[in-house]
């Protein structure tokens, strides 16, 4: 067992398994029911594999109909739902409870209007992040955020994570890119907010469904920003002697007034990983790697680095090489991202998301290493620099309970710092159950009481994506506040 | 009225509105008062202002992050800013002008109360995407903190984004903290004369799907070009089809030589030098375009393509002038006073076309009986109104200054 607590289920709920499962197909007769033990296995957990609970019943909707259909009668019977993508939350986003009824939202996966010269793409939550930009990779445009599962995650849990990515520095994270959605609310009213337009109307209700972990609605449609893609990307590579000259050439290219399109850091246990992994042709004999995009013509990109070269001159660097054609620069990246594969080829690892100001990050890299030592683990560094999200990676035993335990308390030590150095606990991979009892690290009871009562308007049951984000004992968690509940709107609405 | 309450750090403001939610009194808040024309006129018992709230927390130019007192006066901001090199991402709108005030007053809360973007916003985003973090009370008297001073932050709800735009109905913030940008080493403007609406805004939408980073994109009808500041430009007789690179220096001479290219089939592309860049697009930002009457203004917000089609359905019921900012997105609409100012024809346009237009300038009996914001249909209404009973559950902040009962 583990540090992180899941609610005993509703033994009335487990009882009626059966006959609750009967009506929700009676209500969805199209959608896929997965009601057999082997097949609810495979939706037990997330990413966070640690961490699993069968789910009472796992559904598979088609339709936003179907959607609505189904969360009305789990409102009405008052079970509670977990929305799915494609699983591959870190933080145990999706991580079900036993009472509760996952819909898995992989079939919802359509891409409905592209419209190049709005620059929006209207899509399924159930389309995979880099299937939007393989949509339109004919025209020369992609969507941004570019998380590293982009791969199998979907555009659905990207807007519940407000996920973020390697580009995120130039082209802002999930909430910045997303125009509108339609939602589904828990009693399956279907809304939608937002549209082509750049802004929004009333108060911003987008900004608050991305990054709310299912927990408000069930996000059925997006409407992307979509954008032409560069007329080239290359990366430059450069080795340093240490964590703290690479750390500061971090805060220096920030500082110098330039933003690149990425900035990322790999230290040397990293580095070997990856290239022992990956065979990309990574230095070896250096403690740090930058990896410093730039984007334009081949003009504007050599100014670019010329302009890099000058300031990573006074961090004297090993080695500094710059990809010279798409191959090169394929391979430089194709390091990069094969970190969490080659780590899980090695090792099991504990991925953290932690984020500091930047001006702190060769400081704080030496605190990591310091705690990961004093918890007797190793760790490598591999993460977005230019934003200041850590990813330490502990690398330990998932199968040696202790040593799980011992990960975890090393893992909410480094948040901790991370949040003492003026950051915060995550910065693209969410809360969830992983971070849920830190919240308190980094914000009071009033802080917490504004964001529940959020909750309690959007889902005044609490039956949406439980045990996630806030700690089990956070103030109004669960409660029905009578004058939050209580809405009716008067004026505006005649002129509906 | 009795005086202003002018709280000086954040335990004076929770303990005014603390005593204001224990008497129910209801509060007009304000910072310089800028935006006292705005939104539906308000009855209230007290004003409450954050001018003296003001200054800066820490300013961190090499991790472009700034924090501001709510107060701080948004020149003052922009001052400290410009001092090292950088700016705010979302050029904010100047509406000194267009309401017959002195430009560049207003704070900073109240950019980021009105989430105020102007020009660039469809390039570096809105204000809300530049702000990291706020430190507020909501109208329970509670002091909180949501969001943070790094750029990357999912920890919780993004309350940060849900409170900007929120015209000071749900907390006044205390504190706000804000990622800005460099500033740009260049600008040039391309111009293309003539082009009727729709066309115009085909050229900007091209210009948008470019490689070349387009910073601004604004197409002004022939009549709101002749109130441009500088003369050469407002004496060009034509409408005015505008596009601004800003980058460096070599990157601007490149990606305008190929957009000049691109643009030829539109006609003859001018080119407006840094200078006449810098003048055309502050009179974009402080609404130069529009006349200094009472004429009214609509705000409209709708998909590009859309703009020129909502005008000229408009237009075939009274005559408008029109600027498109945003690439056709945004549409500036000054109409004739009519009894309910275009209302419902354009409500009407919007209902089929997508989007929402806000009520900018108008008389106060003309705020009090048109909805001013855009209506709001029923279940977002209803999570609207649940939204502001969390936040401000006697109605005590800015009552009624989005919606009638809110």
């Amino acid at each position: 067992m583990s540090f992180i607590p899941l609610p005993d289920p509703d033994p009335d709920i487990l009882k009626r398994r059966a006959q609750i499962a009967k009506s929700l197909a009676k209500i969805a007769p199209d959608a896929i029911f997965i009601e057999d033990e082997a097949g609810r296995e495979a939706y037990e957990t997330d990413a966070l594999a640690t961490y699993r609970r069968l789910p009472l019943l796992v559904i598979l909707p088609s339709s936003t109909l179907e959607v609505s259909q189904l969360l009305a009668y789990c409102h009405k019977e008052h079970i509670q739902v977990i929305a799915r993508g494609a699983g591959t939350s870190l933080c145990g986003g999706a991580v079900p409870t036993n009472d509760a009824v996952v819909i898995g939202l992989s079939r919802m996966r359509r891409i409905l209007d592209i419209n190049y010269q709005n620059r929006t793409a209207r899509v399924e939550c159930g389309v995979t992040n880099l299937g939007i930009s393989d949509a339109m990779s004919d025209q020369d445009f992609f969507y941004a955020p570019d998380p590293s599962s982009q791969i199998a995650c979907t555009i659905g849990g990207n807007v519940a994570m407000n996920s973020g990515g390697t580009h995120c520095l130039k082209y802002g994270v999930t909430t910045n890119n997303v125009l509108g959605v339609k939602l589904v609310l828990m009693d399956g009213e279907v809304i939608e907010i937002g549209g082509e337009g750049l802004d929004s109307n009333g108060y911003d209700l987008l900004g608050l469904i991305n990054g709310s972990e299912g927990q408000l609605g069930i996000v059925t449609q997006i409407t992307v920003r979509i954008l032409r893609k560069p007329e080239m990307a290359r990366p430059m590579l450069i080795g340093f002697n240490s964590n703290k000259d690479a750390g500061n050439c971090v805060t220096a290219i920030i500082a110098s007034g330039m933003i690149p399109a990425a900035l990322e850091f790999m230290d040397k246990r990293a580095i070997h990983i990856c290239e022992n992994y990956a065979k990309v042709g990574y230095p070896l004999d250096v403690e740090a790697l930058l990896i410093v995009e730039v984007e334009g013509s081949e003009n504007e990109i050599n100014l670019q680095f010329d302009h890099v070269r000058d300031i990573v001159e006074k961090f004297a660097p090993k080695t500094i090489r710059v990809a010279q054609n798409d191959e090169e620069a394929e391979k430089i990246w194709r390091g990069r991202k094969s970190a969490l594969g080659a780590m899980g080829q090695l090792s099991d690892f504990y991925c953290l998301d932690g984020v500091i100001p930047i001006s702190r990050l060769a400081d704080v890299l030496g605190w990591v290493d310091h705690i990961a030592r004093h918890h007797d683990f190793e760790v490598a560094n591999v993460f977005h620099a230019g934003d200041g999200n850590l990813h330490p990676l502990i690398l330990y035993n998932a199968n040696d309970e202790e040593e799980l335990l011992r990960a975890e308390a090393c893992g909410a030590e480094l948040l901790r710092l991370c949040v003492k150095a003026g950051g915060c606990l995550t910065g693209e991979h969410g809360v969830g159950i992983e971070k849920r009892e830190l919240m308190r690290e980094q914000f009071s009871e009033l802080d917490l009481i504004q964001q529940t009562r959020i909750k309690t308007v959007f889902d005044p049951n609490w039956l949406l994506n439980p045990a996630k984000v806030f700690p089990l004992t956070a103030p109004g968690r669960g409660g029905i506040e009578a004058d939050i509940a209580e809405i009716s709107m008067p004026g505006g609405e005649s002129e509906r | 009225m009795s005086e202003l309450l002018l709280p000086r750090d954040h335990k004076d403001l929770g303990d005014i509105i603390t005593k204001a939610s224990e008497d129910k009194t209801r509060l007009e808040v304000i910072g310089e008062n800028s935006k006292q024309y705005m939104g539906r006129p308000m009855r209230v018992d007290r004003t409450l202002s954050t001018r003296q709230l003001s200054g800066i927390n820490f300013y961190s130019p090499e991790e472009l992050v700034i924090s501001l007192r709510d107060g701080t006066s948004l020149s003052m901001v922009e001052h400290t800013l410009r001092h090292e090199e950088q700016q705010l991402a979302f050029e904010p709108i100047d509406y000194g002008h267009l309401f017959g005030f002195k430009t560049g007053q207003g704070t900073i809360g109240s950019v980021m109360a009105c989430n105020n973007s102007g020009p660039r916003r469809i390039r570096t985003g809105a204000a809300r995407d530049s702000l990291l973090g706020v430190h507020g009370v909501n109208g329970r008297g509670e002091y909180f903190q949501n969001g943070g001073r790094v750029m990357k932050n999912v920890t919780g709800y993004d309350l940060t984004k849900g409170l900007c735009g929120s015209w000071g109905t749900l907390c006044v913030f205390s504190e706000v903290t804000l990622k800005v940008i460099p500033r740009f080493e260049t600008c040039i403007t391309l111009v293309l004369q003539g082009l009727d609406d729709r066309l115009a805004i085909n050229a900007l939408c091209d210009a948008m799907k470019s490689p070349y980073e387009v910073t601004g994109a604004v197409h002004l009808q022939k009549t709101p070009v002749t109130l441009l500041t500088d003369p050469k430009i407002s004496s060009l007789g034509t409408s005015l089809t505008a596009i601004r690179l800003e980058n460096f220096e070599a990157a601007v001479r490149y990606r305008s030589s190929k957009l000049r290219t691109q643009l030829s089939c539109y006609g003859d592309v001018l080119e407006f030098g840094e200078q006449q860049t810098d003048s055309f697009w502050q009179d974009m930002q402080h609404l130069k375009f529009l006349t200094q009457s009472k004429t009214p203004v609509w705000r409209v917000s709708t998909a590009p393509q859309n703009g020129p089609i909502l005008v000229s359905e408009i237009e075939r019921v009274v005559p408008v002038s029109a600027v498109y900012d945003w690439s056709g997105g945004l549409i500036w609409l000054e109409v004739p006073a009519t009894s309910d100012v275009s209302a419902s024809d354009i409500r009407r346009s919007l209902a089929h076309l997508g989007g929402h237009a806000t009520l900018i300038r108008a008389d106060r009996e003309v705020r009090t009986r048109t909805e001013v914001f855009h209506p709001i249909p029923g279940a977002i209404g209803k999570i609207t109104r649940g939204i502001k009973n969390s936040f401000d559950p006697h109605h005590i902040l800015n009552p009624e200054r989005m919606y009638a009962g809110l």
